[in-house]
């Protein structure tokens, strides 16, 4: 085969009355970015297929029965869009609330507090969370009644089983990002799936052995997709749990890394002159984002106390 | 792909459960044996991993053996199948009847839904409890351990209370009505498929129930059966489809989509690769037609699946039958048996040159997979989760190939039409609703059961049908479509049963489903069951659904524990709010049901005097 | 690679030692693509093969060869390629005439039937991308078993098209770059030819000196001439010989007997131990400079923390060298010594830093500021006018030089783990939760022939030294055939083992291939 240059073509459709072009193939979402729409959005990911899940990104297309995730949903030529009926802008703050009501947002960055802000989202009405407990066993069809004081939570203690990853799941929002990462999206691994039904539903490994015991080569493709803070580098829960972590004080720069011959972009993090954190960059075509765990671990001998 | 092994080992009898199905591993790599030509060589790769679809077949293999899937068991299955355990586990725990604890060998799946709450079951739980212990508790009963569990509708609710039994290598049966005792015996005759009350001469649908042997084909064939098939041939596929469109036919899932519509839309489909499901994941509460028909008529489901083949150009088709429905699955898998070994399924179809095959698939305890696209998740070995539509599944079905899926009903049906031809058919009910048409009665009438009348017929002549209520009380509330219906009241009665008929009404014919409260009902515990029941059977992929439905339940909850957060009015408000997000936002119906019949009953002012 | 039809890892464990590469594997398997691997072990990367080829170790140019003929017996060759673009195809077809698909089944262990759907399945695809790593290089043939991986691409075609291509992997971060700037004994910057007076005139003007025509050595070379005593003083930078290079005891003596060693490195290594003097080098995230990935895509690397202590970059190093050496050498920016290659290699000519910075990156050739880089080498052989025609090959396979015998009956082979790399100076500073120290890997049916469980400790013994080490299981692993990772030189240093044999070309040792016995320990 050779590489030949598909025409694109272009459709136009209207975002609250504004005329748009895009390419066809792109998304309702793409139409409603392109008329300054500042849609919220959780569950979508730039290097991903959309899972379609999280349903903030809702919006009203005219002719549809019900609203349509906007990240999903191909944009069609002609297509009638409004990002601010009052029906598109309800489903918006119900779903934030319902997602704070059960899941620990408070590190799920700066456009997400915008975003539940500017919609008045108020995550406390459906009562207060349901204290932490330890995960059980999965048991589909089958939930203990509510007990009419607090409001079922995902709350659980964070588990630290080695030096590489925390896993927070009480900040999970079950996204399916980072299945989706450790899965066909990228790694392909499928260490970790989701398991059980409806709100008893939690990213799980088989039979929720710990990560060491499962099939995680600690690439950390998981850490880098996920939108809430509920899987992170070690080095950074620490300093998030000692109150030192700072990104207005951190600085990137990107390189390459020191490994294996394939060119992966990394963009390291630095915090008061040490390395705190390493990303690689979501748009470059070598690694959309992706690591291994010598990419986004293996820096540290650079801080390892040397000095020959 | 990167599987990791499983320490644990499968015992002899979960290994011969699994190579049962899949036949003996065929090298070390896949779980077998391992010779010295391991060592030089491997086959895997897309062949491997096409397996994936035996993933559910596997687990139930399994359970049905054991009663529980091990991890030695999920290891040996994730190797013969190439699925990575943790995603099998996923799969695995999707489905309430799939164990993945131990359990007792004995398990009792006690009915406690809308209908069988109403009619012994509360009684029969306490006296189970007593017996055995609570849910999840073993005791043993006469050598064997026993235990037991609530469990949503059954399907039997013309015979409440209704249980189901599963002994670990024995299989499923369905007890109804229960009482303590058949069940701690555990002896059980196979149920009949359920009383016809009408004469059967005059019924369309129902004609063979009860009356025909549903185990020969010959009866089968003596009674008319497969004449329509070879009208059908003789037609030719255009005509057959034109005629289900000329017929009016609209599906009797609940979507009431036009038939003709989707088998066009899949014959015209690019692609060699189709397929037809046969829907009869039957899970609406209050819901139990199609188990008869499967039951009592399942040849005429594999005709109708036969012609859809013909008719669209799939060569192959599934039979997606509910877990809970043993029976059923049974009678399909003879049925096919049968059919196929008299050439009317296979290569060469009844020798008029199409192929078409038939393979039976078994739900295992999940509401959502009677919606399409998460059948065909579920039948692809994924978990059951719907996905968006667009793409609609005539283009972009199971396995991502058009497929048209019709429910069992709407199959039968559709023999109907080719058999007294579209005209008729069509003149049948109304305009828009056309043919005959099955409703489950059941609630508070004296003759709950199944009943196939025309379209148009009101509401108070079904259930007069059913011999008026019981006791000479008067209606309170009729439940209308089940779980995911509305409810209508006293005054409606003389609505239409028909598609715009129920609209008019604000509710929908959905599955069929007819439940009947007369005016004593304390609606409060309804409306928390159907809670309740939405929260066990959200799938859990999309915020809306799967945290509204527990908000929902929770304020339920607080309002009849009189313990409101905030006002009453706030508490409506809020469930208000849950409703307009869940109807609006959630990926597929169940969601968009999900408030239907609470938010109905709210505005009916069904409660607030019983709270 | 997304867009191929079949990929053939022969060799590679990419999925471990190249694993974002893998990753695009991935997307090709993903989006169809058929996947073979031919590797003596049934690796992580084997297993997302639709057919695994287990040879024995050496034996790849027996298996290339059965391949070719059959390809030819069944037609499948591409005529139009074979005649338009390529040279000596009746005598390469002559050279594998002998090797039926029985011959290379009783040499490689592998069966007719999988050499036979390799061989077809290669042959038919649309596009094929053929990729290699050490297992075909470390080798003492390694040359040899690269032109026979290159014959199969010329046989089929399979070669300098979008989606067909031949794919060495780059087991470092900048070999490639390494290459690239002449690192190299018989290269300038820019793979221009030292021999050659116009090219070497032309660096010679911009350096002001004179620059020897003859060849340098390569290191098997160095290694001889330190054995003869000719070589007597070594500047070893970043490098760490004494634990990477083969048979290790002997490497130990020449080193020692050098009369001076400088050695520049982030760490103290076991050859800094033995130097004269360390020269305390800035390392990466410390300076700023470029790599070339393996897909010869130049990118900038960058100075993202200030190095520790008196640790200066390797370009002040050098030029301190100099400068105490006498001459006037000044201290160039990266930059500024990137502008002077740009301005000596013409394949390099149109990278400058903006464009690096503003496009990612760039492949060369790229020889002006208005050029998009090269995606793929070699188009020049689908074009009307191909210049030079690419020749076969014809080579002929030969066994590994440690053989296996009664006394000596393991193959061990050696390789990388995934969070571990080369002799672990960097790799192993990071707490890997995967971490699998040094251990002996064996199948499981010699270890119950040995009578050894996991973790017991074994004395391995090869022809020229032994070692300790505990066992572990390991399925990929059959019969015979034993594994041993290279990154844990101080625990358990495989290179005691290693045959130093090389491959007269390409001066690469034969790590791949050492006849070892186990011998087990009493318990302590």
């Amino acid at each position: 085969m050779t590489m030949v240059e598909e025409p694109i073509t272009i459709i136009p459709a209207r975002v609250g009355g504004v005329e748009v072009e895009l390419p066809l193939g792109s998304t309702v979402l793409d139409a409603c970015r392109r008329a300054g729409a500042d849609l919220p959005t959780l569950c979508y990911g730039p290097t991903m297929t959309a899972a379609n899940a999280c349903r903030v990104c809702v919006v009203e297309v005219e002719g549809s029965r019900t609203l349509v995730p906007s990240c999903s949903r191909k944009l069609e030529e002609g297509m009638e869009i409004r990002t601010d009926s009052e029906r598109a802008m309800h489903s918006r703050r119900l779903v934030m609330e319902l997602l704070g009501s059960a899941s620990e947002l408070d590190r799920a960055g700066p456009d997400l507090e915008r975003w539940m802000r500017q919609a008045r989202a108020m995550s406390g009405r459906f009562g207060p969370a349901e204290p932490e407990t330890p995960r059980v066993p999965p048991e589909p069809g089958h939930h203990r009644p509510p007990d009419t004081a607090s409001a079922a939570s995902v709350a659980e203690p964070a588990r630290v089983e080695d030096e590489l990853y925390v896993r927070d799941y009480g900040r999970c929002i079950l996204c399916y990002r980072c299945v989706d990462a450790c899965g066909v999206e990228h790694q392909n691994t499928f260490a970790i799936a989701v398991a059980g039904r409806g709100f008893d539903a939690r990213i799980s490994t088989e039979f929720d052995v710990t990560l060491p015991d499962s099939a995680c080569v600690y690439c950390g493709n998981c850490i880098a997709v996920c939108p809430t803070g509920a899987l992170a580098g070690k080095i950074e829960w620490d300093m998030r749990e000692q109150g030192t972590w700072d990104e207005s004080r951190q600085e990137v720069t990107r390189t390459v890394c020191s490994y294996c011959g394939v060119g992966c972009n990394l963009d390291l993090h630095v915090q008061d002159g040490r390395i705190v954190s390493v990303t690689s960059p979501h748009d470059h075509d070598v690694t959309l984002g992706n690591l291994c765990i010598k990419g986004r671990f293996g820096w540290m001998y650079v801080d390892s106390g040397r000095g020959v | 792909m990167d599987l990791r092994d499983l320490l644990d080992q499968p015992t002899s009898t979960e290994r011969a459960a699994v190579d049962d199905l899949l036949g003996s591993a065929p090298s070390g790599w896949d779980g077998g044996e391992i010779t010295p030509l391991d060592g030089h060589v491997a086959y895997g790769g897309h062949e491997a991993r096409a397996r994936r679809h035996l993933l559910l077949p596997a687990l139930h293999a399994v359970q049905d053996a054991v009663g529980s899937v091990s991890k030695g068991a999920l290891g040996y299955i994730s190797t013969r199948l190439t699925v990575p355990p943790a995603e099998a586990y996923g799969v695995a725990t999707f489905y309430a009847l799939i164990d993945t604890r131990p359990r007792p060998a004995t398990l009792i799946h006690v009915c406690d839904d809308i209908v069988c709450s109403r009619y012994g079951a509360e009684a029969l739980k306490q006296s189970i409890e007593a017996e055995i212990g609570t849910p999840g508790a073993t005791t043993s009963v006469g050598g064997s351990n026993v235990g037991w569990v609530p469990s949503p509708c059954l399907g039997q609710c013309d015979r409440a209370p209704a249980a189901m039994v599963h002994r670990a290598g024995t299989g499923y049966q369905n007890v109804a009505p229960a009482q303590l005792a058949t069940l701690t015996g555990l002896q059980f005759d196979e149920l009949p498929p359920g009383l016809i009350h009408q004469d059967r001469s005059t019924l369309t649908l129902l004609r063979r129930i009860g009356v025909v042997d549903a185990g020969s084909l010959d009866a089968y064939r003596s009674s008319g059966g497969y004449e329509t098939l070879a009208r059908a041939i003789t037609m030719g596929r255009q005509d057959v489809v034109t005629a289900l469109e000329t017929s009016g036919l609209r599906g009797r899932g609940g979507a009431a989509f036009p038939i003709g519509l989707k088998w066009r839309g899949v014959a015209e489909a690019a692609g060699e690769e189709k397929y037809i499901i046969a829907n009869g994941d039957e899970s609406e509460p209050g819901t139990f037609k199609d188990r008869i028909l499967m039951e009592g008529d399942p040849f005429a489901v594999v005709e109708a699946m036969t012609i859809a083949g013909f008719a669209t150009g799939a060569t192959k088709g599934f039979a997606y039958v509910r877990g809970e429905y043993p029976v059923a699955e049974r009678r399909l898998s003879g049925a096919v048996d049968q059919a196929r070994e008299a050439g009317l399924l296979g290569a060469d179809v009844a020798g008029a040159g199409f192929a078409f095959d038939i393979e039976i698939r078994r739900g295992a305890g999940a509401y959502i997979c009677g919606e399409e696209t998460a059948l065909f998740a579920s039948i692809e070995g994924l978990r059951g989760e719907p996905r968006q539509k667009p793409p609609f599944p005539t283009e972009h079905g199971v396995f991502g190939k058009p497929t048209s899926v019709n429910n069992i009903e709407t199959m039968v049906a559709a023999l109907a039409v080719l058999d007294m031809g579209a005209e008729q058919f069509a003149a049948i009910g109304t305009e828009r609703s056309t043919g005959p048409k099955l409703f489950c009665i059941s609630g508070d009438v004296a003759r709950p059961g199944l009943y196939e009348v025309p379209f148009g017929t009101t509401l108070r002549d079904l259930i007069v049908l059913a011999g008026g209520l019981r006791e000479g009380n008067e209606v309170g509330a009729v439940l209308v479509g089940g779980a995911a219906g509305s409810f209508v009241d006293g005054d409606t009665l003389d609505m239409e049963l028909t598609f715009e008929g129920a609209a008019e009404a604000r509710t929908g014919l959905g599955s069929g489903a007819v439940i009947v409260f007369d005016e004593t009902t304390d609606f409060g515990p309804v409306l928390r069951r159907i809670a309740q029941f939405f929260r066990d059977e959200s799938c859990g992929q999309c915020v809306p659904c799967r945290i509204g439905t527990v908000r929902q339940e929770e304020a339920l909850a607080r309002l009849a524990a009189d313990r409101p957060l905030g006002t009453l009015t706030d508490e409506l408000g809020r469930l208000d709010d849950l409703a307009k997000v869940m109807t609006d936002a959630s990926i597929c119906g169940l969601g968009q049901t999900a408030a239907s019949a609470i938010q109905s009953a709210f505005r009916l002012g069904l409660v607030g005097a019983a709270r | 690679m997304e867009d191929t039809d079949l990929v053939v890892l022969w060799g590679s464990n990419a999925r471990e030692a190249h694993p974002i590469f893998f990753h695009h594997v991935l997307k090709a398997i993903n989006n169809g693509a058929r996947m073979f691997a031919v590797d003596p072990r049934r690796t992580s990367s084997a297993e997302w093969a639709d057919v695994w080829l287990g040879i024995d170790v050496g034996s790849d140019i027996a298996l290339s060869n059965t391949v070719a003929r059959e390809i030819i017996h069944a037609g499948l060759q591409h005529h139009e390629f074979i005649t338009h673009a390529t040279a000596g195809f009746d005598e390469y077809a002559e050279s594998v005439e002998p090797w039926t698909l029985q011959r290379g089944q009783e040499v490689t262990g592998v069966p007719a039937a999988a050499i036979s759907q390799l061989a077809h399945e290669y042959a038919s695809a649309s596009t094929a991308q053929l990729c290699w790593t050490l297992g075909i290089t470390e080798h003492h043939n390694a040359t040899d078993n690269v032109l026979a991986l290159i014959n199969l691409a010329l046989l089929t075609g399979h070669v300098g098209r979008y989606g067909s291509g031949l794919v060495p992997i780059r087991g470092q971060n900048n070999v490639q770059g390494g290459g690239d700037m002449g690192a190299l004994p018989n290269r300038l910057c820019g793979f221009q030819a030292v021999a050659d007076p116009e090219l070497r005139g032309r660096f010679e003007e911009v350096w002001g000196c004179s620059i020897p025509g003859e060849p340098g050595k390569h290191i098997s070379l160095m290694h001889e001439a330190m054995d003869a005593g000719e070589l007597r003083a070594l500047y070893v930078i970043g490098e760490n010989p004494l634990q990477s290079e083969a048979d290790a005891q002997t490497m130990q003596r020449r080193l020692s007997g050098l009369d001076f060693m400088v050695v520049q490195d982030l760490f103290l290594t076991a050859t800094a131990e033995l130097a004269d003097v360390v020269l305390p080098a800035a390392g990466w995230g410390e300076v700023d400079g470029t790599f070339t990935s393996s897909e010869r895509r130049v990118q900038r690397v960058r100075k993202a923390i200030d190095p520790p202590g008196d640790a200066r970059d390797d370009i002040e190093l050098i030029s301190l060298v100099a400068q105490a050496l006498g001459h006037h050498w000044p201290t160039p920016s990266a930059e500024e010594v990137w502008d002077e290659v740009r301005s000596l290699s013409w394949m390099h000519e149109g990278m400058s830093y903006q464009r690096l910075e503003d496009l990612g990156g760039l492949q060369w050739p790229c020889p002006s500021e208005d050029h998009p880089g090269t995606l793929y080498l070699h188009g020049r052989l689908w074009e009307e006018e191909t210049g030079p025609k690419a020749p076969f090959s014809v080579v002929q396979w030969v066994p590994p030089v440690d053989t296996l015998s009664e006394e000596y009956p393991l193959r061990l082979t050696t390789g990388r783990r995934l969070d571990s790399y080369n002799t672990g100076v960097q790799s192993g500073r990071y707490p890997s939760p995967r971490r699998i120290h040094g251990v002996l890997d064996l199948s499981p049916e010699d270890a119950v022939g040995l009578g050894v469980l996991e973790g017991d400790l074994v004395r391995v013994v090869s022809r020229r030294g032994s070692l300790e080490a505990p066992v572990r299981l390991d399925r990929s692993l059959r019969p015979g055939l034993a594994f041993m990772a290279v990154h844990f030189p101080d625990d358990t240093d495989v290179n005691q083992l290693t045959i130093d044999a090389w491959d007269p070309k390409s001066g690469t040792a034969e790590f791949k291939a050492t006849a070892v016995r186990v011998e087990t320990l009493v318990p302590s």
